[in-house]
């Protein structure tokens, strides 16, 4: 069951949400940040040497730590030639005040929802390649989100982090016994890197009143009538979108933010494989 | 399975029907005796029915508002609505859609006017057959006509698919299946506000300016048959003998 919101993330003083909504008209944000801008990306790749990849992403004051595992598994019977994909996020209870222990809520289930179909409709992981025994036995991808600390566009950090974590993911050594069937995996050797055929991030942009803004930090989300979330593939092309939120937004509204979010969406994956590139050398 | 040819040597789909053409819709409202307002509408096969109860005292009290009514909305599929048995228990799928569903509806309501209660909005899918989240907002706001809740405008939905390279309006699930993307759509029309919008697939902006067009142009002509149902249930006159 969905609920509206009775308990919000941040309650922001009425005085500043009013000094912000004023000001964001003149193209201006408390933070001093413009209309388009991103708050600072700060990666660290390989964070957790038990990971098979992974990346901790700072955007501004969000963290998330996305950690992804391979084990080996069974394929889904649709797609008995190919590995299998599974992105998680928890919400940990030290994030915010507001997050609580317990099973994922529906803000949790939608951010890994929304991830997973970025990476999947674009067919960014090859996961014919994830196949050791035909039918049998496959690769199957664990990516996990791990928000950290909640200071606003989480989703974006997830995807930035989780893009990230797969441009650094290592496939284990495993030996395939034809005639028993039988799979043993050496995890403390790496055959090559995880094929990637392209690259997604998620850009994110809030409407307050009839202004667009990219990257709403958590005071910017807090007075936000409704986000629009789109999926940019490194080719140029919309990978997929979500409307979150409560309010509505209106046709010119969702082009402008879409004809945004490409350009944006090409600068952040240039940025990640950039960040990475320079952390392996 | 194999992949279909999804559209045929004519240019039309599977079932027949142009690029542009939506399946067969019929809607009815007030079905339920106990629920304030109701609706069932199917697109094709797909069948879905609504139920509003409320404004209502909140069945957890400390969630009421003091400046507006809260929304309560559950997508639920019927075990024997897909082609294999879904299990009973919310899936991440549903909880999503529950969500994705509440959303489209919020900016409607109006809320403002039944402060400290609760609007709960209960759908069953009861054949799947592609597009069950659109019938079911188009559902759930003849509903909460049906109920007499005040709403700026009624919502419809629709989604467009992508097939073989072709777009499409109002997917069935084979479309979807085994189509390169699908976009869900949900708009208050006269208002000129769209309240839902996802995207499954892969689309470059052309064709995404395109399949928004199309959307919208679907939603209108289901928007008037909202409109015709609820005037026939409500502006019947009856005679006495």
């Amino acid at each position: 069951m969905s609920l509206t919101p009775t308990s919000p993330d941040y309650i922001l003083p009425k005085l500043k949400a009013d000094t912000l909504a004023s000001l964001v008209k003149k193209g201006v944000r408390l933070s001093g940040r413009g209309l388009n801008d991103y708050r600072d990306i700060d990666i660290k790749v390989n964070y957790v040497p038990n990971a098979d990849g992974s990346a901790f992403v700072k955007l501004g004051n969000t963290q998330v730590l996305v950690g992804i595992k391979l084990e080996v598994g069974n394929p889904y019977p649709d797609t008995p030639n190919e590995g299998t994909m599974v992105v998680s996020a928890e919400f940990v209870p030290m994030a915010s005040p507001v997050f609580e222990p317990g099973p994922p809520d529906e803000n949790a289930i939608e951010l890994a929802r929304v991830i997973d179909r970025s990476i999947r409709e674009l067919k960014a992981i090859d996961l014919s390649k994830l196949v050791l025994i035909p039918g049998k036995k496959v690769w199957n991808v664990w990516i996990d989100i791990y928000v950290l600390d909640h200071d606003g566009n989480l989703i974006d950090a997830s995807s930035i982090a989780t893009l990230a974590a797969l441009l650094v993911t290592k496939v284990p050594k495993a030996e395939v016994n034809e005639e028993t069937g039988e799979v043993k995996v050496d995890k403390t050797t790496y055959v090559g890197n995880l094929p990637l055929s392209r690259k997604v991030v998620t850009v994110t942009a809030g409407k307050l009143g009839d202004v667009i803004l990219l990257d709403p930090d958590l005071e910017e989300e807090s007075v936000l009538d409704t986000r629009l979330v789109v999926a940019v593939s490194d080719d140029g092309r919309i990978a997929g979108m979500q409307k979150t939120g409560m309010g509505h937004l209106t046709k010119e509204e969702v082009l402008s933010i879409v004809e945004r979010a490409l350009n944006k969406g090409k600068e952040i994956i240039e940025k990640v494989v950039r960040t990475v590139e320079e952390a392996q050398k | 399975m194999e992949k279909p040819k999804l559209l045929r040597d004519d240019g039309r789909r599977l079932d027949g029907r142009a690029y542009d053409e939506l399946r067969p819709i019929r809607m009815e409202v007030g079905i339920l005796n106990n629920a304030n307002g109701s609706a069932l509408v199917e697109y094709g096969k797909t069948k879905v029915i609504a139920a509003v109860y409320g404004p209502r005292e909140p069945q957890q009290k400390h969630l009421a508002l003091p400046y507006r009514a809260i929304l309560r909305c559950r997508y639920h599929m019927a075990p024997f609505s897909t082609h294999e048995r879904k299990s009973p228990a919310p899936s991440r799928r549903e909880v999503e859609l529950s969500k994705v569903i509440r959303e489209a509806l919020e900016p409607v309501v109006m809320t403002e006017a039944f402060p400290r209660t609760s609007i709960d909005i209960f759908i069953e899918v009861l054949n799947a057959d592609g597009g069950t989240r659109t019938a079911s907002v188009t559902a759930a706001s003849l509903a909460l006509a049906d109920a007499g809740i005040p709403m700026k405008d009624l919502v419809a939905g629709v989604a467009v698919g992508k097939i073989e390279g072709v777009l499409v309006l109002d997917i069935d699930e084979i479309e979807d299946m085994y189509g390169e993307a699908d976009m869900p759509v949900a708009a208050a029309p006269s208002l000129g506000m769209i309240t839902l919008l996802q995207l499954n697939g892969v689309l470059t902006y052309d064709e995404f300016k395109r399949a928004l067009d199309l959307a919208l142009k679907g939603i209108r002509q289901i928007y008037e048959m909202q409109k015709e149902v609820l005037k026939k249930r409500y502006l019947e006159v009856k005679v006495e003998e």
